[in-house]
C-alpha cells in the first residue's frame, strides 16, 4: 500500500503505524529528476508481521528546501535512516536529536550529495570539513583506546573509540563508513538481470540473502509469480548460506577464547559446506544460482551428508560448552536486554538471542511452504545466547533443507518470465543469516532500475554493539564483536 | 670458578639460544597436529627470526632510549640467567649470581624493561599491555620466590646449584609434600610468566585481548627479532629451571666430555618433554577472563606458601 503525504503529515502517519505494531524497515531519499523535472522524495517503508503487511509513505519534497520532520523520537532506526538521507541526498531532518554526520566522513566535500542525480563525478577530496568529534568521557582514571580502522586481523575497516576505567568500558563509539562504494548508484540505469552481479556482491558472505531480496523486489515490481519449485530452491540456498556462516561464527567464537582446536574443526565443517555449495551452484559462495523470476541449481545436497554435518556441529557445540572456561567466558558477557533490543530495532540472530521472535522467514514469507518457528533454549542476550541461537538455527536449517530438497525432487531449474512493463516499485524482504534484508527498487517505464535501496541487517544491529558492551571489560570486546558479527560492507553501501 | 662451571657457562647459553626457537617451533607443531592442522614446521621460528633480522630498524616517532634499550636488556638478562643457572652442569660460571634472588630479579628486570618500553611508545596498546603485564608480574614474582625458597629451606642455601646438587644426593626429597606443592605453584607461575594459555594467548591477532603482544606491538625488524628470541629463551629458561629443580638427573657433575654430553642431552630431553606436555595441555584449555587470572595466581601463591610451611614443619 502506497500513500503519498505531505511532510507535515508524516509524524502523524508514522505514529499511528508504529502504534499498530509496524516497524520501520527502510527510509530512503529519492531524486525524481528527469524529463518531468520532479523534486526529491523521501520514502518510508513500514512493515508488520502476522499477517505480512507493508505500507509505504511517500513524501515529495521541494528541491531547494528539502526538509522532513524527524521521526527519531518515535523510532531509533528512523533517526539513523534520516542521517543517512541527509548525508547522501541533503534531505534535512528538522529537530533531529542527534544531527551528527553518519555516512559522510569529514574529508567529504561540503554540500556534495553523491546520490543526487546531478551529483556528477566526486570532486577532489582534500580539506577536512570541520571537526568530527567523539564524545569524551572525563573523570579520574578515564582513558581512551583508539582501535582501527586498520586492524591486526583480516576484518573490515571500523574505528572503535573506547573510554575505559581500568579495564571496564564506560563508553564505546563505533565509527564506520570508511569504504563507501556508491553501490546503490551503480544499480541505477541497469536492467534487473544485469544488476544481479551487483546484488551478489553487496556483502560477500550474504550472496543469497541480498540476491534473493533484490529478485523478490524485482518480481514484486513486475507482479510476477515465481513457481513453487523455484521458491523452494531459493529457500534451500538461503539455508545453505546460513549454515556455512553460522559454523564459521561458532568456530570463531571458540577461537576468540583461545580454544583453537574447535575452530580448526569448525573450519573443517565449513569447508565441507563450501564444497556442497560448489556442487549445488558451481560457486563456493553460492553465486549465480538466483535470478529474477527463478532459480537454477546443478544438484541438491543429500540428506545423509547434511545429517553427518549436523551431528558434527552438535558435537563441536557440546565440546565447547563442556569446557568450563569457555562457558565462563560466554555466560553473562555483553548482555543486550530484550528491552534494549526492541528499542534499538535489532533484527536477526542478535534480536532472537535477546528473546525477540522476529524472523522474516515467518513474518514476511516468500514461499508457501512453512516451517515451525524454532524455539531457542537461551535468550538472555549474552554471548552464550548468541552462540546457542546460531547452533540451534543450524539444526533447524538442516531439517528445512532436507525436507525442501525432498519436495523439489529433480526439478533443478524453475523460472517464470519477467514480463516487461515498468514504472513501478517493489519490495523484497528476506531473512539472511545475519537477519532481515530489505531491498526496495523502482523501475523506469523501459524496465531499467531508477533507484535501489538496500538495507542490511547490520545497519540495525551496529548500534546495539556499544550498548551491549557497557560495563564489559576491554578484553571481552573481540568476543562480543564476533558474537554480533556485523557486516562492514553491507552497512556501508 | 671451577672448570665445570666454565664449561657450563659456555655450553648453556649456546644451547639455550640455539634451542629456544626450536622449542617454540616444536610446541607450535605439537599444537597444530593435535588440532588437526598441518603446522608450519619446527624451524619456522628460526625462519621468522632470520626474516626479521634482515629488515631495517624502525622506531616509532617520539620514543626514547627506553624503547631502544628494552630488547637488548631483555636478551641480556635472559643470557645471564642462561649462563649461571645449573642447566647442564651443577657448578655455575659465576657462582654468586646463581642465587635464587638474583635470578628471579634478573628475569623480573627483563619483564619490567619491556613494560617500560610499552609505556614509552605512548600508545593505548602499549600502556594497556604494560598495565596487564605488571598486574600479572606483581602476583607471579612473589610466588616464584616463595616456591623456590621452599626448596632452599632444607638445603640451607639459596644458591640454585646447591639446591640442585642436594636433590641429586637425596632423590626421595622430590616426593616430599613441600617439593610437590612448590612444583605445582611453579608450573602455574611459569605458564603465567611466559604468556601461555590460560593466562595469555601467544597466537592471537586481537589487539584488545593481548598482554605480552600488546606491549611489543610497536616493535619491528631486528628489535622484534630480539624480543621474540628473548621470549623463547625465557620459556626455555623457566622450563629448564623447573626440570632441574625437581628432576635434576642427568646434569653433569664432572667436567668430562661424556658427562657433558649426557648433561646436554638430558636438558634437551627434559625441556623438550615439558614443552610438548605444555603445548598438548594448551589444546584443551581456553583463555581465562582477565579478572580470573589473579584468582589463579593467588591460588598458586597459596600453594607456594604451603610449600614453605611444609618444608619447615614436615622436614
Amino acid at each position: 500500500m502506497i500513500t503519498t503525504i505531505t511532510a507535515g503529515e508524516l509524524p502523524e502517519h508514522a505514529t499511528s503505524l508504529l502504534e499498530k505494531g509496524f516497524r520501520l524497515a527502510l527510509a530512503a531519499g529519492h531524486d525524481d529528476a528527469g524529463p518531468d523535472a520532479g523534486g526529491l522524495r523521501a520514502v518510508y517503508l513500514f512493515i508488520a508481521a502476522a499477517p505480512d503487511r507493508r505500507v509505504e509513505l511517500h513524501v515529495p519534497l521541494d528541491r531547494d528546501h528539502p526538509e522532513v520532520p524527524s521521526l527519531a523520537r518515535l523510532s531509533f532506526p528512523a533517526g539513523r535512516f534520516e542521517r543517512e538521507m541527509r548525508d547522501l541526498f541533503g534531505i534535512v531532518p528538522t529537530d533531529h536529536p542527534l544531527p551528527q554526520r553518519l555516512v559522510r566522513h569529514f574529508h567529504w566535500p561540503q554540500g556534495w550529495y553523491p546520490m543526487l542525480a546531478a551529483a556528477g563525478e566526486p570532486p577532489q577530496f582534500g580539506d577536512v570539513d570541520g571537526p568530527y568529534p567523539f564524545r569524551t568521557v572525563e573523570g579520574p582514571g578515564v582513558y581512551e583506546i583508539p582501535v582501527g580502522p586498520v586492524h591486526a586481523g583480516m576484518i573490515g575497516p571500523g574505528h572503535f573509540r573506547f573510554s575505559v576505567v581500568g579495564e571496564t568500558i564506560l563508553n564505546l563509539k563505533a565509527r564506520l563508513w570508511f569504504v563507501h562504494r556508491g553501490l546503490e548508484k551503480l544499480f541505477q540505469g541497469r536492467r534487473p538481470e544485469a544488476a544481479i552481479e551487483l546484488a551478489e556482491r553487496v556483502s560477500g558472505d550474504t550472496t543469497v540473502g541480498h540476491t534473493l531480496a533484490f529478485c523478490l523486489a524485482v518480481e514484486d515490481a513486475h507482479q510476477v509469480t515465481v513457481p513453487p519449485a523455484a521458491q523452494r530452491i531459493r529457500a534451500i540456498l538461503l539455508e545453505l548460506e546460513r549454515l556455512y556462516n553460522h559454523i564459521t561464527d561458532i568456530g570463531a567464537l571458540c577461537n576468540d577464547v583461545a580454544y583453537g582446536v574447535l575452530n580448526a574443526q569448525a573450519q573443517r565443517v565449513r569447508e565441507q559446506l563450501l564444497r556442497i555449495n560448489d556442487r549445488v551452484t558451481g560457486h563456493r559462495l553460492l553465486r549465480g544460482a538466483i535470478h529474477p523470476g527463478g532459480a537454477r541449481v546443478a544438484a541438491l545436497p543429500g540428506p545423509a551428508e547434511l545429517a553427518a554435518i549436523g551431528t558434527d556441529v552438535g558435537e563441536l557445540v557440546g565440546l565447547a560448552l563442556s569446557n568450563t572456561v569457555v562457558t565462563d567466558r560466554f555466560t553473562g558477557t555483553a548482555v543486550l536486554t530484550a528491552a534494549q533490543a526492541t528499542d534499538l530495532g535489532t533484527v536477526g540472530v542478535v534480536a532472537r538471542a535477546s528473546g525477540l521472535t522476529i524472523d522474516a522467514r515467518h513474518d514476511h514469507p516468500f514461499m508457501s511452504a512453512q516451517f515451525p518457528r524454532p524455539e531457542h533454549t537461551r535468550t538472555d542476550g549474552d554471548v552464550l545466547s548468541r552462540f546457542l541461537v546460531r547452533a540451534e538455527e543450524m539444526a533447524t536449517s538442516i531439517a528445512m533443507i532436507t525436507s525442501l530438497a525432498d519436495m523439489v525432487g529433480d526439478r533443478l531449474t524453475a523460472t517464470a518470465p519477467i514480463t516487461s512493463g515498468g514504472g513501478r516499485s517493489g519490495v523484497g524482504i528476506v531473512e539472511g543469516w545475519r537477519g532481515m534484508i530489505t531491498h526496495r527498487i523502482e523501475t523506469a517505464p523501459d524496465g531499467t532500475l531508477t533507484r535501489v535501496k538496500i538495507v542490511d541487517p547490520s545497519f540495525f544491529n551496529w548500534p546495539a554493539l556499544p550498548v551491549a558492551l557497557a560495563d564489559t571489560i576491554v578484553p571481552d570486546f573481540p568476543l562480543t564483536n564476533k558474537s554480533f558479527n556485523l557486516s562492514y560492507a553491507g552497512n556501508d553501501l | 670458578m671451577s672448570a665445570l662451571g666454565v664449561v657450563g657457562g659456555i655450553a648453556q647459553p649456546v644451547l639455550i639460544v640455539a634451542g629456544s626457537p626450536l622449542l617454540v617451533g616444536v610446541m607450535r607443531q605439537v599444537r597444530a597436529r593435535l588440532e588437526g592442522r598441518a603446522g608450519a614446521g619446527v624451524r619456522q621460528p628460526w625462519r621468522d627470526l632470520r626474516k626479521l633480522l634482515r629488515k631495517e630498524t624502525i622506531t616509532p616517532r617520539g620514543t626514547s632510549e627506553v624503547f631502544r634499550i628494552a630488547p637488548l636488556l631483555l636478551v641480556a638478562t635472559s643470557l645471564v640467567v642462561a649462563v649461571v643457572v645449573p642447566f647442564v652442569t651443577t657448578d655455575s660460571a659465576i657462582d654468586p649470581v646463581a642465587d635464587l634472588f638474583a635470578v628471579v630479579a634478573l628475569l623480573a628486570l627483563g619483564a619490567v624493561a619491556l613494560a617500560l618500553a610499552g609505556l614509552d611508545t605512548g600508545t593505548a596498546f602499549g600502556g594497556m599491555g604494560a598495565s596487564r603485564e605488571m598486574t600479572i608480574l606483581a602476583l607471579v614474582e612473589p610466588t616464584l620466590l616463595v616456591a623456590i625458597f621452599a626448596l632452599s629451606v632444607r638445603v640451607g642455601s639459596t644458591n640454585l646449584g646447591a639446591i640442585v646438587s642436594s636433590t641429586l644426593h637425596d632423590p626421595a626429597r622430590v616426593l616430599s609434600p613441600a617439593s610437590l606443592l612448590a612444583a605445582v605453584a611453579l608450573i602455574v607461575v611459569i605458564v603465567a610468566e611466559t604468556g601461555r594459555l590460560p593466562v595469555d594467548n601467544p597466537s592471537t591477532h586481537l589487539e584488545l585481548t593481548m598482554v605480552h603482544e600488546a606491549m611489543v606491538l610497536e616493535y619491528a625488524g631486528p628489535d622484534l627479532a630480539l624480543i621474540e628470541l628473548a621470549s623463547a629463551m625465557r620459556l626455555s629458561v623457566f622450563l629448564g629451571l623447573l626440570a632441574n629443580l625437581f628432576l635434576p638427573w642427568g646434569i653433569a657433575t664432572a667436567a668430562t666430555p661424556a658427562a657433558l654430553v649426557v648433561g646436554v642431552l638430558a636438558l634437551v630431553v627434559k625441556v623438550g618433554l615439558l614443552g610438548v606436555v605444555l603445548a598438548a595441555g594448551e589444546v584443551f584449555l581456553a583463555k581465562l577472563r582477565l579478572f580470573r587470572v589473579p584468582e589463579l595466581l593467588a591460588g598458586s601463591f597459596l600453594l607456594a606458601l604451603l610449600a614453605v610451611a611444609a618444608s619447615y614443619f614436615l622436614a
